[in-house]
């Protein structure tokens, strides 16, 4: 028995409180998860970016390799609407976990209809994939610009009563400009970031050592990105931020918490080591009863000095 | 063994135990096999020893000298035992990864994913086996041999190589009782033009039941074209570029023709062994 003071993970995302601040990066999770442990720890469970109608995703290979991180070109793979809503949601529902589904799209049209057709029973919240590098040519993504953030948040946001959160992209030389953009348009909160757009050679044979030429990074290499966007984010707007990017250890979850994220995902740190979710929230507890913390919000924006710099 | 070596402990569902698990293994020896490949020995805990032929692990290799491997690598299992509380992988040294592998020592503690994948099955009826494969192929095939073995089958394997002293896994199929046939480049017998004729005679014989290859795809065509011919039918391993290993990337898919259509499958989950006539 813990004395009096016990020790309170719970996270609040808006008007969601989940039971603690870790969940899956999109993308990097699934159920095949559930062969290595029990996923209802998790504070949520995010989904895979699914679209419309059903596409392959990219050629191989899909992957490679770079110090500290990798890039990834997969594509969105995805099997459309009716396969999530027949067979996915039964599976997702049934966990106390709340879920979170992620979506994508080529159209502001389609995206508002894609968000329509998920706002279903057993869908906590819905986590709108406008960073995606891999979709739009040369990885463009709406969430590139201020104007045309603002323009598809706001058909998403008439399109669905759940929450809905924004994930943006570390590719944009305006952050603040597209956080607020997303917030003025009535995103319930920002997932920040995606992943950074990025190249890699295999020199003896001079081709890309991706099928797609370019992909994103992600892993330990971009988490000072991340967590500087985090910052900037949380700073900049009144909604929550989701932090992402590299983490991988405890340190990596309190820097972000601190810098103003009120939780966290796991992506890539996930494929090194499967049981790294689950570490994580044991861990987090255990520094905060070594500590004598109770609560999430003695750490969340804690930053000492947070204006020294010269940079906004 | 002064070390106990131990799995990575988590929540586990109630009453299911998990399939895989990360665990901490440690190095009995790491050993040249010849000129290109390494067998490394480990000491492993029982949870993850439960294998079949045909699955692998994901392996954290450890960073050599000014190399940065971080992905972890796939590696098919070379021989296992249970009891022992052994497990063997069989590498060749290409990049950044499996040369971190190449600098473990004896002792060395080494973290590894699995068991992964589904493994070879050796359907009731397929008493007379043939195996077909070459160079690393063999190491993900040689635990075929055993299982051969312990349900009473015939195995014939046959394996190719660049030159004859390059040929591996004999010893080891020799010892579970298989018949080896060598071929290798140097002298033409490893061309499908040479194998064809020596695989039909084995057929007319009656001698074959099932096909067992990896990797090559002049052999998957040799042995698709064949086993539609004799309807022989038989399983593949394959590989590709993998991230997870557990299916949740979707990094490592490949196409197969099935029911006329092409679909993707992912090598890490639905494979990495595969039906040969829908491999592509
Ligand atoms: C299911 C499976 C089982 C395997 N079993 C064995 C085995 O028993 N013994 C063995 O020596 N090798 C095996 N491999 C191949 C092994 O995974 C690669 O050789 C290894 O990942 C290369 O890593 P590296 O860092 O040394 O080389 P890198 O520098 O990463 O690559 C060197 C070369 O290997 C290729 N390669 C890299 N990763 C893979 C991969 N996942 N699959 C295929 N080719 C790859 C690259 O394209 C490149 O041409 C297996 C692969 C798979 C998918
Ligand atoms: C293999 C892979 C697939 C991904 N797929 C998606 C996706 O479908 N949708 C999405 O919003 N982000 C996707 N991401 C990005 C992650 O969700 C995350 O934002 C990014 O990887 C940074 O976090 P990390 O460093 O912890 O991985 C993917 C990342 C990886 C590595
Ligand atoms: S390697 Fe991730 S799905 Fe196969």
């Amino acid at each position: 028995m813990r004395d009096l003071q016990t020790v309170d993970l719970s996270a609040r995302v808006g008007a969601l409180t989940f039971k603690n601040p870790i969940m899956p990066a999109s993308g990097t999770f699934s159920e095949d998860l559930a062969d290595v442990f029990d996923l209802d720890v998790l504070g949520a469970h995010v989904l895979k970016t699914i679209m419309h109608g059903t596409r392959t995703g990219n050629p191989t290979p899909r992957v490679c390799d770079m110090q500290a991180g990798m890039i990834n070109a997969i594509g969105i793979p995805s099997k459309g609407i009716d396969y999530f809503r027949d067979e996915m949601l039964p599976y997702w529902a049934a966990f106390n976990a709340p879920l979170v589904v992620s979506i994508s799209a080529h159209s502001v049209d389609e995206f508002a209809q894609l968000c329509s057709e998920v706002s279903l029973p057993g869908v906590t919240a819905i986590e709108a994939n406008i960073s995606c590098p891999n979709i739009e040519a040369d990885g463009n993504a709406f969430a590139m610009r201020p104007d045309t953030t603002h323009e598809v948040v706001t058909r998403l946001r008439a399109a669905t009563d759940l929450p809905l959160w924004a994930k943006l992209t570390p590719n944009t030389g305006e952050p603040v400009e597209v956080a607020r953009a997303a917030q003025d348009a009535g995103a319930d909160a920002l997932v920040v970031a995606n992943t950074m757009l990025g190249m890699s050679i295999d020199i003896d044979t001079r081709r890309p050592r991706l099928g797609n030429v370019m992909g994103g990074m992600s892993g330990p290499a971009v988490k000072p990105i991340a967590l500087r966007m985090t910052y900037q984010c949380a700073r900049a707007c009144d909604i929550p931020v989701i932090g992402c990017g590299g983490i991988s250890t405890l340190e990596d979850v309190l820097e972000f918490l601190i810098a103003g994220a009120s939780a966290v995902q796991v992506g890539t740190a996930t494929f090194q080591s499967p049981t790294v979710m689950a570490r994580l929230i044991t861990e987090l507890e255990d520094w905060m009863t070594s500590r004598g913390l109770i609560s999430l919000d003695q750490i969340i924006n804690t930053l000492e000095a947070p204006n020294a710099g010269v940079f906004k | 063994m002064n070390h106990i070596p131990t799995t990575v402990s988590v929540p586990v569902p109630q009453g299911l135990r998990p399939r895989c698990a990360e665990a901490t293994c440690f190095v009995r020896s790491n050993t040249p096999v010849n000129g290109e490949y390494r067998l490394l020995t480990l000491d492993a805990p029982e949870a993850i020893l439960d294998c079949q032929p045909g699955q692998f692990f994901q392996l954290l290799c450890p960073q050599p000298d000014g190399e940065h491997p971080f992905l972890r690598r796939p590696m098919s299992i070379y021989g296992y035992d249970k009891a022992e509380g052994r497990l063997e992988f069989l590498y060749k040294v290409t990049g950044a990864g499996t040369r971190g592998l190449a600098t473990l020592r004896a002792g060395d503690a080494f973290n590894v994913l699995g068991p992964l994948g589904q493994g070879f099955s050796m359907q009731d009826d397929w008493q007379n086996l043939m195996l077909v494969a070459r160079g690393v192929g063999l190491a993900t095939l040689a635990p075929l041999a055993r299982m051969a073995r312990e349900k009473g089958r015939k195995l014939t394997a046959i394996c190719s190589a660049r030159s004859p002293e390059l040929t591996m896994s004999v010893d080891l199929f020799e010892s579970y009782g298989a018949e080896v046939i060598i071929v290798h480049d140097k002298d033409g017998s490893s061309t499908p033009e040479a194998l064809r004729p020596l695989i039909e005679a084995r057929i007319a014989k009656g001698d074959v039941d099932a096909f067992y290859t990896c990797g090559s795809s002049r052999l998957l065509r040799l042995l698709q074209d064949l086993g539609e011919t004799h309807g022989i039918p038989g399983e593949i391993a394959m590989e590709q570029q993998m991230a997870c290993g557990l299916g949740m990337c979707q990094a490592c898919v490949r196409s197969f023709r099935v029911g006329g259509r092409v679909i993707q499958r992912r090598v890490c989950r639905e494979g990495p062994v595969f039906p040969i006539s829908e491999a592509m």
